[in-house]
């Protein structure tokens, strides 16, 4: 895997300490650089002093709880992107853990796929927001001003969605985004489809931006989701 | 003994002892300012009565003196119930009247008195009491007019009697009453500190017993039942999703650990236990989707969700999901059409989103023409969301036109886990229907099953939005101006 920021630093703040190692380790053999706190105020202090590209805080900790971290850390300024995980995985828990100053939320039991690409995500924030009018991936060309598509000379046309699916894809170029990302963040939904309805809409997407085009840009990859890119792994 | 101490510590029977004391005493005061009235009235009348005698006597007096006098006094103390007279000398000799005796030194004093006396003509030798007034006439003759006080000692003896009667009544029939009372009273709550009781000790299914009198207590105990109901309902279903649990996510879990024994036991190449473990992250990943599912059903109907609730259109839902779901459909072999009227909700618009989406998946799912119909019919694959407002209600109904579900199997196919017969080979939880349903408990609606002909309608018939109603009613006046 191709890190986009060179060495990611992740704080992990988790009282279980199987999960919390399981994590560290799995963060560790995709090249980040992983650190653990175990308890609220020690997780406080660690994210106040070091500089994390992302945290990854589990809501419910000893001594001090996810929740009232975030609002101190918040607080005092600094902005280091957070990722809570919770077993309360409701939608209403999830609007409370963003009210209080996550940036994402992911509820127990998460696929490590899932927790790698929000992660991913989230740490480009600190590298400087993706707000370029012009998308570019190989030869394929989104502006998201005059909504205009193109893969090489072809001008290609897309509905709405299709485009805010490309957008949101590109926006991310050379990341994995994962069905439930796509579903929350293209869709706005936040529950979870019984059926394959995302790979729907991205194999339409892909027979128009793919087909008939020596070099596909859209990869599904196997057991996490989708990243558009150029060049073949 | 506690029986009684019982019946005198409740509300009711102090409230009737307070009461007792305030008609106790107004009766009495009643009484007693009727008794003051009473006798001052008379004691006016007499002494009017006494001054006119004397008037009338003195009159006499002067104008034919002594014996003019002597023969008025015969006279007069000779009449039935005569008043008291008397006429004396100077030095203080009885010369005329109806007085036997007085009380010593009354004839010295002018003026009023009230005395002992005794009449001359009495029998018996008991003294009565007479309010007087002694005069001087000229030449040192005193005469004293009077008049016996036995009638308004009477009155006042009845007076005093009706007041001691009045009052036993009153404190008999108070306590007596007070004692009913609060002995219904007590009956009724001793009957629901039973209840609760027997409640309390595990069996749910008791209520309170309900007057027909409609009083408090009755209000409390049906409001009471409404509360059992809903706390029965909570642990039935508390019961049913625990069971459904225990039955349903044991199977997967089963199928899960079997997997990997064998995958373990069989020795294979990588690739077998890539495809094993592919296999159990996918039916773990089921798993969960079916245990979020449960919880989320659990907690809608719990009521814990309300929270979260906005005002929106349910057109703009009906829209987002045909969206959503449009290319699958068609991958499916299936049309989906969307059709919309404005639907004003106040609600959890996440919630009642995947109930409408958990309509779709099923109608794309299930919805496909049974064997006995003509395939070739385009409206038979074709799927229909609606979302419309009748009256105070939101329809969002989703319409297949495929086997339906028989009118007998539709209450059963929205309880959780149920997968009617036909579809039991298909992949789902068996848990669509029963959030939807939930989720539309939850808003005070309800899942509506029926007959497409042939094919299933099914609608989340929720409230319509409070106060939403303006516009409709600006259009539904259009029409009759039209017509006219």
């Amino acid at each position: 895997m191709t890190a986009t920021a060179p060495q990611m630093r992740i704080l992990i703040i988790e009282d279980d300490r199987e999960s919390a190692d399981y994590l560290v380790k799995a963060f560790r053999e995709v090249g980040y650089i992983a650190d653990l706190a175990s308890d609220g105020e020690e997780g406080l202090s660690m994210a106040d002093s070091g500089d994390y590209d992302v945290l990854v805080v589990d809501r419910m900790l000893p001594k001090r709880d996810g929740l009232s971290l975030i609002g101190s850390l918040r607080d005092k300024g600094n902005r280091t992107p957070v990722l809570i995980l919770s077993a309360l995985g409701q939608v209403d828990d999830r609007i409370k853990g963003l009210r209080a100053g996550g940036d994402d939320y992911l509820p127990k039991p998460y696929s490590f796929a899932e927790l790698l690409a929000r992660v991913e995500v989230l740490s480009r924030r600190n590298v400087g927001p993706a707000e370029e009018t012009v998308y570019r991936v190989g030869d394929l060309e989104l502006d998201r001003l005059s909504h205009r598509v193109a893969r090489g000379k072809d001008e290609l046309t897309l509905q709405p969605r299709e485009f805010r699916l490309l957008e949101y894809l590109m926006k991310h170029a050379g990341q994995v985004v994962t069905r439930t990302m796509l579903l929350e963040n293209v869709w706005d939904y936040h529950f979870d489809p019984q059926t394959n309805v995302i790979d729907v809409h991205i194999s339409r997407l892909r027979s128009k931006i793919d087909k008939g085009f020596e070099r596909p840009l859209l990869h599904t990859i196997r057991g996490a989701g989708y990243m558009i890119r150029d060049g073949i792994r | 003994m506690t029986a009684f101490g019982k019946l005198i510590r409740t509300t009711a029977f102090r409230l009737t002892l307070v009461y007792l004391l305030l008609f106790a005493l107004f009766a009495a005061s009643l009484l007693a300012y009727f008794a003051w009235n009473t006798r001052r009235l008379i004691t006016e009348q007499i002494s009017t009565t006494v001054n006119a005698e004397i008037g009338e006597i003195t009159d006499i007096y002067n104008r034919r003196g002594l014996r003019g006098l002597q023969g008025t006094m015969a006279n007069r103390a000779l009449r039935p119930g005569a008043n008291l007279y008397l006429v004396t000398t100077p030095n203080g000799q009885a010369l005329a009247g109806n007085v036997g005796a007085l009380a010593p030194g009354v004839m010295n004093v002018q003026g009023w008195t009230e005395t002992a006396y005794r009449r001359l003509d009495d029998q018996d030798n008991t003294d009565h009491r007479a309010l007087v007034r002694v005069t001087e006439l000229t030449n040192g003759f005193r005469l004293l007019v009077g008049r016996d006080l036995e009638e308004r000692r009477r009155l006042f003896g009845i007076v005093a009697k009706a007041a001691q009667w009045s009052i036993l009544v009153v404190v008999v029939l108070g306590i007596g009453g007070g004692i009913f009372v609060a002995r219904r009273v007590l009956h009724r709550i001793d009957a629901m500190t039973g209840t609760t009781q027997r409640i309390m000790a595990g069996d749910l299914s008791g209520r309170l017993p309900v007057g027909r009198s409609g009083d408090e207590l009755d209000r409390l105990a049906e409001n009471l039942n409404a509360m059992l109901e809903r706390i029965e309902a909570l642990m039935t279903g508390l019961k049913e999703v625990s069971d459904n649990i225990a039955h349903d996510l044991k199977t997967p879990l089963t199928r899960l650990r079997n997997r990997a024994e064998e995958a373990l036991a069989k020795s294979g190449c990588e690739a077998d236990y890539r495809a094993a473990l592919e296999r159990t992250i996918e039916e773990s990943d089921g798993l969960i989707r079916t245990f979020n599912a449960l919880l989320m059903i659990a907690r809608a109907e719990s009521g814990q969700a309300r929270g979260n609730m906005n005002d929106f259109d349910g057109a703009d839902v009906a829209n987002g999901i045909h969206e959503l779901y449009e290319p699958l459909a068609e991958d499916d072999g299936m049309t989906l059409q969307v059709k919309t009227g404005p639907a004003p909700i106040h609600g959890n618009r996440e919630l009642i989103s995947q109930a409408l989406a958990n309509l779709v998946e099923n109608a794309i799912k299930y919805g496909k023409p049974g064997a006995g119909v003509q395939p070739l019919n385009a409206q038979a694959s074709e799927i229909l969301i609606e979302a419309r407002r009748e009256g105070d209600q939101v329809l969002l109904s989703v319409t297949d036109h495929g086997p339906g579900i028989p009118e007998g199997d539709r209450k059963h196919a929205v309880e959780r886990f149920v997968r009617l017969e036909a579809s039991r080979t298909l992949p789902g939880s068996g848990l669509g229907l029963s959030l939807a349903s939930a989720v539309a408990t939850l808003h005070g609606g309800e899942l509506r099953l029926g007959d497409a002909h042939p094919g299933l309608v099914a609608t989340l018939v929720l409230p319509a939005r409070a106060g939403s109603s303006d516009r409709l009613a600006a259009q539904t006046q259009d029409v009759p101006q039209k017509a006219a």
